[in-house]
């Protein structure tokens, strides 16, 4: 039974620059959302991934709506299947919608305050959302904080006492404490180290099967993306370029820029970093987008029509859709299961 | 005592029992404590490791940049071939402001680091600041390093250079940027490149050209790189030779077929084991290392994976500090799994 959390519709975000050399010339603005669309079914992990500046970071939060996006619609569907504008509501309005979507972000040394005890940051939210006794917070926070892995005993400590994986754990259980329906996690693995890494990941994965929670996992690392998530969504400059499950999308990719991405990953095996993609360039201007397909300047299959025409997201499969004039007819290299055997 | 027992060839840098102190508030932290590598002419060493095992420190060591606080011991010889001054010539003992380690730093040896933004000086241009090491160390013609600064800007694949040669930093994209520190740090033909975390600041598809661009010049201008990187991937694609650090200690050290197909130690291991791979997927767990690295103060002679480790050995890995075991020639342990499987080699 699929049930929707969250519908997206064409959400558009512009930045202004303000122009260094002209005093009074009108602001220029930078479309750093072109349009994003798509449904987010309970339970799942949909992870979001792109080069740095193709908008990810900003798409997370304006689902979290840490900022407002400047056009479109975030639908929110309540547990009893009320449907809902997130981005509409105001104040005190939005309150019991924020308490259910929460954040994790990338960098857990500035995430946390560093004059506030581990105890007093997990219990913040709870103190700002619900009129509770101090017993029944303390029970909350030592339950919660259980479940993250934390040493209870250290829960009145402050975080510059913590190690980068331990903070991770803080802010978990902070994100947690309000039993979220869904959790944005921005980049929430990749300051840590390998080891470290694995243990927040499988962390991340038990959370989700004991609670049912759904995650939008937004993250530049493909290896990770690939062990965490049941959809991907691929972003460039702004746009989703490709949508797919998992499998298919890392099996059989229908889109140039996922292939390239995919093909630069360096591989921990001697033996398989033999026939590479290596884009040439790098990411276009946002604020002055090539014509046509966004990535045809970088693009290896390119012809003329790609140069004059945007295409559009489209379906070419089941669950899979590409913004590329031929996804089908490409022959696209994915990676296969046989790179997992060694050892 | 050598590493490679089988190479006869001499090394062009050898680093023997090198250990760094740094005295903090809390104790004297031992952030290195006993490395020794080799690193050949024309071949790749990797150095790999989780942060704060003491990679970064060891290989800036080499060239004296260390911050003053590191008490530096052990000795790492430098041995070039076309420069007689230079033989077998301790680096670690040269003072690490006079004359002699300066006209090695950027000449016999360059550096690129992680991040090109502050490694570069927003105040001048790239060219000013890639002629000006030329200037000390080529040429004393402007003319001339203008020229050797523009060409060594096309070789790293920036267009247009002259247009270039007279930007600021913030002009450039991070990638170019350090394509330019890569330009700057190869202007004076080194023999040794000391590469730390060249890529990490960068997204995927331009660290593939950066890697690329590094092979390519190595094959072109035959130098050694010490590669100090955490990431496997990078280890996989570029090294010859690899030592993984953990807590100040190489704890294997092997070529890199042999680090990825027949790791040894329980560290390596759960390295490789807990990095997430292309070609998983979502059903399968992650293998991860538990616990997390101690803090190297006050640490007592013993196996420093101790608390991690899945094969220990209770009353020998934690009474006594751990010997270097020889595997195969090229294949070195520390470990006590292995100790018995080479009689009379370790110390």
């Amino acid at each position: 039974m699929t049930k929707k959390i969250l519908s997206v519709s064409n959400i558009n975000k512009y930045f202004q620059v303000k122009s260094k050399t002209a005093l009074f010339r009108k602001p220029a603005s930078v479309r750093v959302l072109n349009d994003i669309s798509f449904e987010l079914i309970e339970g799942e992990t949909l992870s979001i991934v792109g080069e740095s500046g193709c908008g990810k970071t900003t798409l997370g939060r304006c689902l979290v709506r840490g900022m407002d996006a400047s056009s479109g619609h975030v639908y929110y569907h309540t547990e009893n299947g009320e449907q809902i504008d997130f981005l509409e509501l105001k104040g005190k309005k939005a309150k019991p919608y924020r308490r259910n979507v929460q954040m994790i972000f990338q960098d857990p040394y500035s995430s946390l305050s560093p004059r506030m005890s581990v105890f007093d940051i997990i219990a913040e939210p709870l103190i700002a959302n619900f009129k509770l006794s101090r017993a029944e917070i303390e029970q909350k926070v030592m339950e919660i904080a259980e479940k993250t892995g934390l040493n209870v005993n250290y829960l009145q400590r402050y975080p510059h006492a913590f190690s980068g994986g331990q903070r991770q754990r803080i802010a978990i259980a902070r994100a947690l404490i309000m039993h979220p329906r869904l959790i944005v996690c921005d980049e929430a693995v990749s300051a840590l180290d390998v080891s470290i890494q694995a243990q927040i990941i499988n962390l991340l994965k038990d959370l989700q099967e004991q609670l049912q929670i759904t995650y939008i996992f937004i993250s530049h690392d493909l290896s990770i993306v690939q062990n965490i998530s049941d959809r991907v969504a691929v972003m460039h400059l702004g746009k989703i370029v490709e949508l797919a499950a998992t499998e298919s999308l890392f099996g059989s990719p229908k889109h140039p820029y996922t292939e390239a991405l995919m093909s630069a990953v360096p591989q921990p095996d001697p033996e398989l970093n033999k026939s590479r993609i290596i884009l040439q360039g790098e990411m276009p201007n946002p604020a002055n987008p090539p014509s046509g397909c966004h990535f045809h300047p970088r693009c290896a299959y390119k012809t003329e029509k790609c140069v004059r025409e945007a295409p559009e997201l489209r379906q070419v499969g089941e669950n899979h859709y590409t913004a590329c004039h031929y996804g089908e007819e490409l022959n696209l290299q994915g990676v296969h299961d046989e790179t997992a055997s060694v050892i | 005592m050598t590493t490679q027992a089988a190479r006869t060839e001499q090394p062009l840098l050898s680093v023997q029992d090198l250990k760094i102190r740094i005295e903090t508030d809390n104790g004297v932290m031992q952030a290195v404590d006993g490395v020794d590598f080799n690193i050949y002419k024309g071949k790749t060493l990797g150095l790999v490791g989780e942060s704060g095992c003491g990679k970064s420190l060891t290989s800036r060591s080499i060239i004296s940049i260390n911050p003053k606080e590191c008490e530096t011991t052990g000795s790492a010889v430098y041995h070039s071939e076309s420069e007689k001054a230079l033989h077998n010539l301790d680096l670690l003992s040269l003072p690490p402001t006079g004359k002699r380690i300066r006209s090695i730093r950027g000449r016999k040896i360059a550096m690129i680091f992680q991040e090109p933004m502050t490694a570069f000086s927003p105040m001048y241009t790239i060219g000013n600041q890639i002629m000006e090491a030329i200037l000390i160390h080529r040429t004393k013609d402007k003319k001339k390093a203008k020229k050797i600064a523009l060409e060594m800007l096309a070789k790293v694949g920036i267009s247009d250079q002259e247009k270039r040669f007279d930007q600021y930093p913030h002009e450039f994209s991070g990638g170019m940027r350090q394509r330019a520190m890569i330009s700057m740090a190869l202007s004076c033909n080194p023999e040794l490149l000391i590469a730390d975390e060249p890529t990490t600041a960068l997204d995927v598809t331009i660290q593939a050209q950066v890697l690329e661009l590094m092979r390519e010049l190595q094959k072109e201008l035959g130098m050694a790189i010490l590669l100090v990187t955490h990431d496997l991937g990078i280890i996989a694609k570029m090294c010859d030779e690899v030592a993984v650090m953990y807590l100040g200690k190489i704890v294997e050290q092997a070529p890199v077929k042999e680090i990825f197909y027949n790791p040894k130690h329980p560290y390596t291991k759960g390295l490789l084991k807990s990095m997430p791979r292309l070609g998983g997927n979502k059903s399968k767990r992650l293998d991860s290392i538990e616990g997390a690295v101690p803090m190297p103060i006050g640490l007592p002679p013993m196996c420093g994976f101790y608390d991690r480790c899945k094969d220990r050995i209770e009353g020998v890995c934690n009474t006594k500090a751990v010997p270097k075991t020889h595997i195969s020639d090229q294949h070195s342990v520390r470990c006590f799994l292995y100790e018995d499987q080479s009689e009379g080699e370790s110390q």
